[in-house]
């Protein structure tokens, strides 16, 4: 017997297919017009000159690798520091805190990530900068570690938010067993909880890389924009490049079809593989099958 | 049903009340008399652009003028794409985009509006007073870098410099770091930082005594050290402080002029509009704003 169909239902469920499959649909537009843009740099550059030291497109110079590495160091650094920070904040949050400081707490964390990433780059630029200036005794303070430092302030509240629900969600059972046993409270939480919500705070972790990965204006600001090879340790305290910088600046400029305008599209086109690259590597941990002892006993 | 038209009637309404006009909120100018100009480049240029589009919209009304910086490249570009009516430029126009344009069907038209000075800035500070454009060029270059070579003190040097897109940036790569010399093809050294605005060169310049740089003569504040520049190479040569003075006479070195160009001769509002800029009434704006007004046409 056929069930009778509901007009509105039928109505509403075409329109949620339509919605899911346009986020599918506008991320491939997204890409083509990438690729037809940045594609086109392949043949007007040789290959070679990608892999130069020099980024002075104006007179034809288009070594992207400083801009790489700005990059790189950039977002390894405010990782090296937002994911420790984070990651015992949110621990201290859902696992430690008393209620009335945890219901204090939590809201205040949402509020800093809530804020634009400009402000946070103007009070690089004209406080931490100088301070960082003065107490190391560097040249200047527009640097990549200050570019760091305020990409950590941006990613901690967002493994902080993310991590601390996915601890929380860790059944109770979990943690009585465990004490029952006879663990103390913190070899709980870093044997049993953090292991069991190890795949929300992965995603917090990836949410926090592709945050400081995808920042602009606070590099623009902040990092000194200038394209430096690596030269050892002190690399860290220099001036650096990003890629997100270099196509925000330079992407007015460009006359549309010009070699530049390719060139700046093949950065984008490197930036997605990138982000593709980290997403993968996180769903791969995120969507694994699960052991068949966690089956059972959750 | 009844709920559908009670749907279609509130969406009418909405859609006819978005096509008020919002520019012209009493009515009082047929809106086909309405003049748009589009002003876009210079960053050195943008507060005299916008000076200048305020003056002239209150002498003729009709006229709506649109001033948006974003480079000397920027506005050229722009140019070129026909997203622009007129585009302010800190430099000359370059060959090739002099070509990109003819064969996008636009031949651009250069009228030079004022004279500007780029002044060389130091933290207050800094011992150093005078400075030869060798010097310069040399510290820029990456072969000075330290300010005891210079007669300063024990610090190293952190050059301060326009993003490429920047007419200032282009300017002073050809007359300052290659002496004008045309085939010269010295770069920047790679530690320059390359700051997107004259604020941010402002703000590193006011607290980095190791910091030198340079801008517009428009931008420099009076908590800046300006240093006095000499072309000579010779012994025991005069510096010169930038002013519109020495602009003027030739005797400062980094002058340049600041130029507006429009696609093909221009015709009817933009015509008019850049008449009106030589005229003295636009020139005072421009000595009010720290450039240099251009002789009496």
């Amino acid at each position: 017997m056929k069930l009778p169909t509901i007009k509105s239902e039928s109505l509403i469920t075409g329109i949620i297919k339509i919605t899911g499959y346009s986020a599918i649909i506008f991320v491939g537009l997204i890409l083509y017009f990438l690729l037809s843009e940045g594609l086109p740099a392949l043949t007007e550059v040789p290959f070679t000159e990608f892999f130069k030291t020099r980024w002075y497109p104006i007179e034809d110079y288009f070594g992207i690798l400083p801009m790489l590495v700005g990059s790189f160091i950039v977002t390894v650094g405010a990782l090296i520091i937002a994911v420790p920070i984070g990651l015992l904040t949110a621990i201290y949050i859902s696992e430690v805190a008393s209620r009335r400081t945890k219901e204090f707490l939590k809201p205040l964390v949402e509020l800093l990530g809530g804020f634009p990433s400009v402000v946070l780059g103007f009070l690089g630029l004209l406080i931490l900068s100088q301070y960082l200036r003065q107490i190391l005794n560097l040249p200047t303070g527009l640097s990549a570690l200050t570019g760091a430092l305020i990409l950590a302030g941006i990613a901690i509240p967002a493994i902080v938010s993310i991590s601390e629900d996915a601890l929380d969600a860790v059944p109770k059972s979990y943690r009585d067993a465990s004490l029952a046993l006879g663990a103390t409270e913190w070899q709980t939480i870093w044997w049993v909880t953090l292991p069991a919500a190890k795949s929300g705070v992965l995603t917090a972790i990836m949410l926090g890389i592709g945050r400081a990965i995808g920042e602009t204006m606070v590099v623009l600001m902040v990092t000194g924009n200038a394209p430096m090879m690596p030269t050892g340790l002190a690399t860290f305290f220099n001036p650096t490049r990003t890629m997100t910088a270099t196509i925000a600046t330079e992407m007015g400029e460009v006359a549309n079809g010009s070699t530049h305008y390719h060139v700046l599209f093949f950065i984008g086109i490197v930036l997605f593989i990138i982000a593709l690259i980290v997403n993968v590597t996180a769903s791969t941990f995120v969507f694994r099958r699960k052991k068949r002892s966690e089956r059972i006993l959750s | 049903m009844i709920t559908n038209h009670k749907y279609l009637f509130i969406l009418i309404i909405l859609i006819l009340s978005a096509c008020a006009s919002r520019t012209d909120p009493e009515g009082l100018i047929p809106p086909d008399s309405k003049e748009y100009i589009n002003n876009t480049g210079s960053d050195t240029m943008v507060n005299l652009a916008l000076a200048w589009a305020e003056q002239y919209q209150q002498i003729n009304p009709q006229s709506i003028l649109s001033v948006s910086g974003g480079g000397s490249g920027t506005g050229i570009a722009s140019l070129i794409n026909k997203t622009t009516d007129i585009a302010n430029a800190s430099r000359k126009i370059k060959s090739i985009e002099i070509d990109n344009a003819l064969s996008n069907g636009i031949e651009p038209i250069e009228f030079v509006v004022a004279r500007d000075a780029i002044a060389i800035v130091v933290n207050p500070n800094n011992p150093v007073d005078n400075l030869t454009l060798q010097q310069l060029s040399d510290i820029y270059s990456g072969k000075i870098n330290n300010w005891k070579e210079i007669g300063g003190e024990d610090r190293p040097i952190v050059r301060l410099s326009r993003e490429t897109n920047s007419g200032t940036h282009v300017y002073f790569l050809e007359q300052v770091l290659r002496l004008g010399v045309k085939e010269d093809k010295t770069l920047f050294s790679t530690n320059t930082l390359l700051l997107p605005s004259s604020e941010v060169i402002g703000a590193e310049i006011r607290n980095n005594p190791n910091a030198i740089g340079y801008d517009g003569l428009g931008y420099v504040t009076p908590d800046m050290k300006v240093i006095a520049v000499t072309a000579s190479q010779e012994e025991g040569p005069e510096f010169i402080y930038p002013s519109a003075e020495t602009v003027n006479d030739g005797t400062y070195p980094i002058a340049r002029d600041l130029y507006m160009y429009t696609a093909g001769q221009p015709k009817g509002s933009i015509k008019e509009y850049i008449e009106w800029i030589h005229s003295l009434e636009a020139q005072l704006i421009v000595t009010q704003l720290g450039f240099v007004p251009i002789n009496a046409p």
